[in-house]
C-alpha cells in the first residue's frame, strides 16, 4: 500500500509525461488526477488509524533497493512511514489531488496540459521521496526533485522572459541552500558515523560535546551538523536571507503556487529539521538560530506583506511569514506544535491561493488587487471560500474554548511555545510573533477589502464578465475550505494536547519535550489572548484604512515614502544580492576568461615558451590540410624515435 | 578457453582489422562511402559487444589483473603485455560503448574524406583500448601519445574554421606533457630493470626519485585531464573537433590522464602522491570554481560544456588524491559518468549544429516549440551535469565530497559551492537556447531528432538515469580493486586511512 502511495503518481507522471502527446490531454489529466486521488485515499487509510485508534505503530520500512554502497557508507532506497511521515503523506496527496482537479479546470485552455499534469505528479513523486527518505541522501533526492519539479513548473510559461528568470533563481538560491545541506550531510558522516536516520541518532549521545575542526575553527559538532542542515531548510523554505526566489516563484500558474510553493515543497524545511529533531536537541545554539531565523522571517516577511499589491504576493509573503511561525515552534523545541501548523496551514494556505486562482480566473488573468473591488457580488461562492481562507489564516477563534478556525489553534500553540522559552531569544520570538498576528491579520483583510468590497476599479467589461469558476475548480475550494475550518480543533489534542495524546500520536517519530509542552499549557491568559487581541487589531484597522477611509492609504505611504518604499522594495534585499553576488560573478568570470586565460595562460606562458611552435602554426595554417598527414607522419617517427631511445638506451645501461 | 584468454587483444585489435577493411573498399562512390561507414559501425559494434563479455566473465572480487597476456617482445624490453583489473575495466567498456554512437554521428554529417575518418577513429578505438589494456609501460607510452595523432588529424581535417590553429595547441599541450613522462619512463627502467607494470607496481621507488617521477607523470596526466590551469587547449580543440571528436575527447581522452594518476602516480608513487596532494587540491578547487565562473559568460555553447568538463574533472582529481575509497571510487565513477553527460551533449550539441551550423548561444532561443523531444533530453542532461540526485552525475560528485570533507572542510566547501555554479551556468544555457518565445526566422522550420539521433542519444539517457538510481553494476566491480589500491597506499606511507 505504501508503495501505492509513493509510485502511483510516478507511474501518473511517465504516463503524461512520455505518451502525453498520444493519448491526448484529457486523458492525461483523468489518469494523472485519479492516481493522485487514490493516493490520496490511502494516505488516509494510513493515517487515521494512527490518530484516532491504535496510536503510533511500529515504524514500517519498506526496502526498494540497493542505491550506494561504498565503504562504510551504505545507502538503500527505502520507503519509512512513521507517525511524522504519514501526516505529510496526508498534506501532501490530499493537496496536490484536489490540485489536480482544479487544473483540469485551470488549465483547460492552455495548450501543453498533459506536459502540466506530468510535471505536478513528479513533484508530487519526488516530495513522497523526501517525506519517506529513511537517511540523509534519499531525503536529498527529493528535496532536489522537488526543486527540479519546481524549476520546471515556475518557467511552465516558457515564453515569458520572467518567468524563465524566476525558475532559474528559484534553483540557484535553493542550491546556495542544497550547499549546506550537502556540507551537513557530510559532517554528520563524519561525526556520526553513518547518514541512516536511526543510526545517526544512535550516535548523538556518543557524539554530543565532541568538537571537529570546521575551516581551520574548533566547532561543536552537533551544532556544525545541525546548522549546516539547516541552511538546506533555509533555502527550501524560504526563510529571510534566502527567501528571495519565493515571491518570485509566483511567476508559475496558481495551482503550482497552491501545491508547491504554499502547501508542501516550502515546508520540507520544517520537515527536515522535525525529522532531526534529535540531532538539533543536540545543539543549543542551533534550536536558538531556529528560533530567531524563524521569528525573523516571520516578522519581516508580514512587513513587506503589507504594502504588495498583487493577490498572489501578498499570500507568498504570508506563506514565508507562516513558515516563519513553524520554525520558532521548531526552535522551542515544540516540534510538534511545527508540524500541527504545517498540517493546518498546508489546507487553508492552498485555499487561499486556489481562491485567488479562481479570481484571477475570473478578472481574465489580472493579478493586481488595484484593478479589482467589489467582486462579492460576482463571485459570492469564492468569496465565502476566501473568507474561510482568511478566517482560518489570521487565527479567529475563542481562546480556551474549542472553538475556532483551524489556524488559531496551531498558530496560538506556537505564540505560546515561544512565551515558553526562557531567555531573550524567547522574548523576541514572542513579540515578534505577536506583531507578525497584527500584520497577517491586516493585510489579509486588506486583500479581502481590495479585492471584494468597496466598488470595482476593474474595466467595466471585465467586471461585467466576472464569473465564478466551474465545478471542476470550486469543488477542491469546497473540500480545502472544510479542511481550514476542522483541522484543528480535530487534531488539537493529537498534535498539542496533553502530552500523554501527542506521545500516543508521535510515538518515537519526532522528539517531544515534555517541559516545552508543559510550560506553552500554563504560560498566562494574556499570552493566550495576545494573539486574539492582535488579531481583531489588525481586523479593525484594515477596515478603518479600506472601507471607512479609503484616502488613508495613500496619504499614509506620502508622509513616510521612506518606509513605504523599503516595504515595497522587500527591504531591497535583491537588489543587494544583485551587487555583491551577481554582478560580480559574470564580471569575475568574464575577467578569469579574457584577462586570465587569454591573455596570461595563453599569449604571455604558452606563445612565450613555445614562440617557435606559434611560428609554426602560422606558416602551417597556409598550407592545405592534406599536409597534416606528413606532420602526423613525422609525429609518428618522433615517438618511434624516442622509444629506440629507451630500449637502446635502456639496454646499454644494462 | 581461447576467447577469453584473448579477449583483451581482441578488443584492442579489431578496429585495426576494421580500419585494414575501410582502406579496401573499392571506389568513392556512394555506395563505397555507405559501405566504409557500414564496416566502421560493424566493427565498433562487435567490439562492443566483445566488452560487454568481457565485463561479464571479468571477476570483481579478483584483484589481480585478468585475461593476463605476457610475452616478451622488443629486445627482452618492451613486452606485449595485456590485461585489466577493476581500475581499467570499464573504461574499456565505456570505450567500447561510445565509439559505435560516434560513428552514427558522423553518418551523415561528415561528407568529405569518409574513408580516411572512419579509418582514423578505427584507428584511435584501437589506441584508446591499449592504454586501458597494456601492462607493459613503453606500450602505454606509444598508445597514450599515439592517441594524438589521429585526434590532432581529426581536428585538423575535419574540424571548423579554426581547426589548424586548435589542432596544434591541442599538440602542443599534450606534447610537451608527454616529454616528460618519457623520460620518466626511462628513469623508471634503469631502477626498476623492467617496463612490466605489475612489476613496476610492486618496486618500491626512494623517495626523492618519487618527487621527480611524480612531477613528470603529473605533466603529462594534468595536460590530459585536463587540469586548471593547463585547460586552455581544451576548449578551441572542443569547438573546432567535429561532433564525434568533441565525444571521443570528453568521453574517453579526458579519462586517460585520470586512469594515469590512478594506474601510475597513486601506487607507484605513494610518498610524493601524498606530498602533493594539496597542490592537486588547490588546482582541483581552482578548476571547479574558476572555470565554472568562465563556462557562465560563454557565447559559445561548444565552449560552456568544454569548461563545465574541465570543472567536473576537478572533481576527478580531487578525489584520486584523497586517496581514499570514497574518493577514489567517486573519481571512477565521476569519469563513467562524465562519459555518458558529456558526450550526450556535446552529441546534442551536434544536433543543433547539424541543422543551423553555428554554435552561438544567441543564434538560438525557443526551440523547445520546435523540438519538444529534444528539449527533453537536453533538459536532463542539463539536470545529471548540475549533479541531481537521481543521475549518475549525482553519485561521483557525492562520494568525491564525501571523501574530500574527511581531508580538509576548506576545500570540501569550495568544491561545494561548484553545485551552486554549475546549475547556474547550466540553466543559463538551457534558458537561452531552449526557453523564451521562438522568434528567429531561421529557427522556424528546425525539425526535431530524427531516428538516428534518438538511436544516438537514447541510450546513453538510459544509462544516465539507471546508474544514478542503481549505481552498484559500478560501484561493486571497482570496488575490492579500490579498497586494494588504497590499502596498500596506507600501508605504504604508513597512515590509516582506510579506517575513514
Amino acid at each position: 500500500m505504501i508503495q501505492a502511495i509513493v509510485f502511483f503518481p510516478l507511474i501518473g507522471a511517465l504516463i503524461a509525461g512520455l505518451f502525453g502527446s498520444k493519448i491526448g490531454h484529457r486523458t492525461s489529466e483523468i489518469i494523472t488526477s485519479t492516481l493522485l486521488v487514490i493516493a490520496a485515499l490511502l494516505s488516509w487509510w494510513v493515517f487515521l488509524p494512527i490518530a484516532f485508534g491504535d496510536g503510533a505503530g511500529e515504524t514500517i520500512k519498506i526496502e526498494i533497493m540497493r542505491w550506494i554502497s561504498v565503504g562504510d557508507l551504505d545507502l538503500h532506497w527505502v520507503l519509512r512511514v512513521d507517525t511524522l511521515t504519514a501526516i505529510m503523506l496526508v498534506v501532501v496527496n490530499s493537496v496536490s489531488a484536489l490540485v489536480h482537479i482544479y487544473s483540469i479546470g485551470y488549465m483547460a485552455d492552455d495548450p501543453s496540459r498533459s506536459r502540466f499534469f506530468a510535471y505536478l505528479s513528479l513533484f508530487t513523486f519526488a516530495m513522497l521521496m523526501l517525506v519517506t527518505a529513511d537517511n540523509f541522501l534519499q531525503m536529498f533526492f527529493g528535496w532536489e526533485g522537488v526543486g527540479l519539479a519546481s524549476y520546471l513548473l515556475i518557467g511552465f510559461w516558457y515564453k515569458k522572459p520572467s518567468a524563465n528568470a524566476a525558475a532559474i533563481k528559484a534553483f540557484v538560491v535553493n542550491r546556495v541552500g542544497d550547499f549546506g545541506f550537502a556540507l551537513g550531510i557530510f559532517a554528520a558522516f563524519v561525526v556520526l558515523g553513518t547518514i541512516d536516520f536511526d543510526g545517526a541518532f544512535l550516535a548523538i549521545e556518543g557524539a554530543k560535546g565532541t568538537s571537529i575542526n570546521f575551516l581551520s575553527m574548533e566547532l561543536d559538532a552537533m551544532s556544525v551538523v545541525a546548522l549546516l542542515l539547516f541552511m538546506g531548510a533555509m533555502g527550501k523554505s524560504a526563510q529571510f536571507l534566502l527567501h528571495t526566489w519565493l515571491p518570485d516563484a509566483m511567476e508559475g500558474p496558481t495551482p503550482v503556487s497552491a501545491l508547491i510553493h504554499a502547501a508542501t515543497m516550502v515546508t520540507a524545511g520544517v520537515f527536515m529539521v522535525a525529522r532531526l529533531s534529535p540531532i538539533f536537541e543536540a545543539s543549543t545554539l542551533a534550536m536558538t538560530v531556529v528560533l530567531i531565523v524563524g521569528a525573523t522571517t516571520a516578522f519581516v516577511a508580514a512587513t513587506i506583506g503589507l504594502v504588495q499589491n498583487d493577490i498572489k504576493r501578498v499570500i507568498a509573503y504570508s506563506t514565508m511569514s507562516q513558515l516563519g511561525y513553524m520554525f520558532v515552534a521548531l526552535g522551542a523545541g515544540a516540534y510538534t506544535a511545527g508540524i500541527f501548523h504545517l498540517f493546518t496551514h498546508a489546507f487553508f494556505k492552498a485555499l487561499l491561493f486556489l481562491g485567488a486562482g479562481a479570481v484571477i480566473h475570473a478578472m481574465h488573468h489580472e493579478q493586481d488587487m488595484r484593478k479589482m473591488g467589489g467582486l462579492r457580488k460576482k463571485i459570492p461562492l469564492t468569496y465565502a471560500m476566501m473568507l474561510i481562507g482568511t478566517l482560518a489564516l489570521t487565527g479567529v477563534g475563542i481562546p480556551g474554548t474549542s472553538f475556532g478556525f483551524a489556524g488559531f489553534f496551531s498558530k496560538d500553540s506556537i505564540i505560546e511555545a515561544a512565551y515558553a522559552v526562557n531567555g531573550w531569544q524567547g522574548t523576541f520570538a514572542f513579540y515578534s510573533l505577536v506583531i507578525a498576528a497584527l500584520f497577517t491579520s491586516f493585510y489579509s483583510w486588506r486583500l479581502i477589502h481590495l479585492t471584494f468590497h468597496g466598488k470595482s476599479r476593474a474595466d467595466a467589461h471585465t467586471y461585467e464578465h466576472a464569473h465564478e469558476s466551474p465545478n471542476i475548480m470550486m469543488i477542491p475550494l469546497y473540500l480545502l475550505g472544510l479542511g481550514a475550518v476542522v483541522t484543528g480543533f480535530l487534531f488539537y489534542d493529537q498534535f498539542f494536547g496533553k502530552e500523554k495524546y501527542i506521545e500516543a500520536f508521535f510515538g518515537h517519530s519526532v522528539v517531544i519535550n515534555a517541559a516545552i509542552i508543559d510550560a506553552a499549557h500554563h504560560v498566562p491568559t494574556w499570552v493566550k489572548w495576545s494573539a486574539t487581541y492582535a488579531m481583531v487589531l489588525g481586523l479593525l484597522v484594515a477596515y478603518w484604512m479600506y472601507i471607512l477611509a479609503p484616502k488613508m492609504p495613500a496619504r499614509f505611504a506620502a508622509t513616510t515614502p521612506w518606509l513605504y518604499k523599503f516595504l515595497l522594495n522587500k527591504w531591497y534585499v535583491d537588489e543587494l544580492y544583485d551587487a555583491i553576488f551577481v554582478k560580480p560573478a559574470f564580471k569575475i568570470g568574464n575577467f578569469l576568461w579574457k584577462k586570465f586565460d587569454d591573455d596570461i595562460i595563453d599569449k604571455a606562458i604558452v606563445e612565450g615558451i613555445g614562440n617557435k611552435v606559434q611560428d609554426l602554426t602560422a606558416r602551417v595554417v597556409k598550407l592545405q590540410s592534406g599536409y597534416l598527414y606528413h606532420y602526423a607522419f613525422v609525429m609518428l617517427i618522433g615517438i618511434a624515435a624516442l622509444l629506440t631511445w629507451v630500449v637502446v638506451g635502456g639496454g646499454m645501461v644494462k | 578457453m581461447i576467447l577469453s584468454d584473448n579477449i583483451l587483444s581482441i578488443i584492442t585489435f579489431l578496429p585495426l582489422v576494421g580500419a585494414l577493411f575501410v582502406l579496401l573498399v573499392p571506389g568513392n562512390d556512394a555506395v563505397a562511402l555507405n559501405n566504409m561507414r557500414r564496416i566502421a559501425l560493424a566493427t565498433t559494434l562487435v567490439t562492443f559487444v566483445l566488452t560487454l563479455i568481457m565485463w561479464s566473465m571479468f571477476d570483481p572480487s579478483n584483484i589481480e589483473f585478468q585475461f593476463v597476456q605476457n610475452f616478451e617482445w622488443i629486445g627482452n624490453v618492451i613486452g606485449y603485455r595485456v590485461g585489466v583489473d577493476g581500475i581499467s575495466v570499464l573504461f574499456v567498456v565505456l570505450t567500447g560503448l561510445l565509439m559505435p554512437l560516434c560513428v552514427l554521428t558522423s553518418w551523415e554529417s561528415v561528407k568529405k574524406r569518409v574513408r580516411e575518418y572512419m579509418i582514423a577513429f578505427l584507428i584511435l578505438e584501437m589506441l584508446m583500448m591499449g592504454v586501458f589494456t597494456t601492462l607493459d609501460l613503453a606500450m602505454f607510452y606509444v598508445f597514450f601519445e599515439g592517441g594524438l595523432i589521429p585526434m590532432f588529424l581529426i581536428i585538423g581535417i575535419w574540424g571548423g574554421k579554426r581547426r589548424i590553429q586548435a589542432s596544434y595547441k591541442f599538440f602542443f599541450y599534450t606534447f610537451v606533457g608527454s616529454v616528460f613522462m618519457l623520460l620518466a619512463i626511462m628513469a623508471m627502467y634503469w631502477h626498476a630493470g623492467t617496463l612490466d607494470i605489475t612489476q613496476l607496481l610492486k618496486t618500491e621507488f626512494p623517495k626523492e626519485m618519487q618527487t621527480w617521477l611524480w612531477l613528470a607523470f603529473f605533466a603529462s596526466f594534468a595536460v590530459k585531464m585536463p587540469m586548471w590551469p593547463f585547460h586552455r587547449w581544451l576548449p578551441e580543440a572542443h569547438v573546432e573537433a567535429p561532433t564525434a571528436g568533441s565525444v571521443v575527447l570528453a568521453a574517453i581522452l579526458l579519462k586517460m590522464g585520470g586512469y594515469g594518476f590512478l594506474r601510475f602516480s597513486l601506487p607507484m608513487f605513494p610518498d610524493a602522491s601524498a606530498y602533493f596532494a594539496n597542490f592537486v587540491f588547490v588546482l582541483s578547487v581552482g578548476a571547479i570554481v574558476i572555470t565554472s565562473l568562465i563556462a557562465l559568460v560563454q557565447t559559445d555553447i561548444k565552449k560552456l560544456i568544454a569548461y563545465s568538463s574541465v570543472a567536473h574533472m576537478g572533481f576527478v582529481t580531487m578525489g584520486i588524491f584523497t586517496a581514499n575509497v570514497y574518493g577514489i571510487e567517486g573519481a571512477i565513477f565521476q569519469m563513467i559518468s562524465h562519459g555518458f553527460i558529456s558526450g550526450a551533449l556535446f552529441l546534442s550539441v551536434g544536433v543543433i549544429y547539424d541543422r543551423m551550423h553555428t554554435r552561438e548561444i544567441s543564434a538560438y532561443g525557443g526551440l523547445v516549440e520546435r523540438m519538444p523531444k529534444y528539449a527533453a533530453i537536453f533538459m536532463i542532461f542539463t539536470m545529471a551535469n548540475v549533479g541531481l540526485p537521481g543521475t549518475s552525475g549525482f553519485v561521483g560528485e557525492f562520494l568525491v565530497l564525501v571523501a574530500i570533507f574527511q581531508v580538509n572542510t576548506w576545500f570540501a566547501a569550495i568544491a561545494t559551492l561548484g553545485v551552486i555554479l554549475s546549475a547556474a551556468y547550466a540553466l543559463w544555457l538551457y534558458r537561452r537556447v531552449i526557453f523564451g518565445a521562438l522568434t528567429k526566422e531561421s529557427l522556424k522550420s528546425i525539425l526535431d531528432l530524427n531516428t538516428r539521433e534518438k538511436v544516438i542519444i537514447y541510450p546513453l539517457l538510459i544509462l544516465t538515469i539507471l546508474f544514478g538510481f542503481y549505481p552498484a553494476p559500478i560501484l561493486d566491480t571497482i570496488s575490492p580493486a579500490v579498497q586494494a589500491l588504497v590499502s596498500n597506499y596506507s600501508l605504504s606511507i604508513g597512515a590509516d586511512l582506510l579506517a575513514h
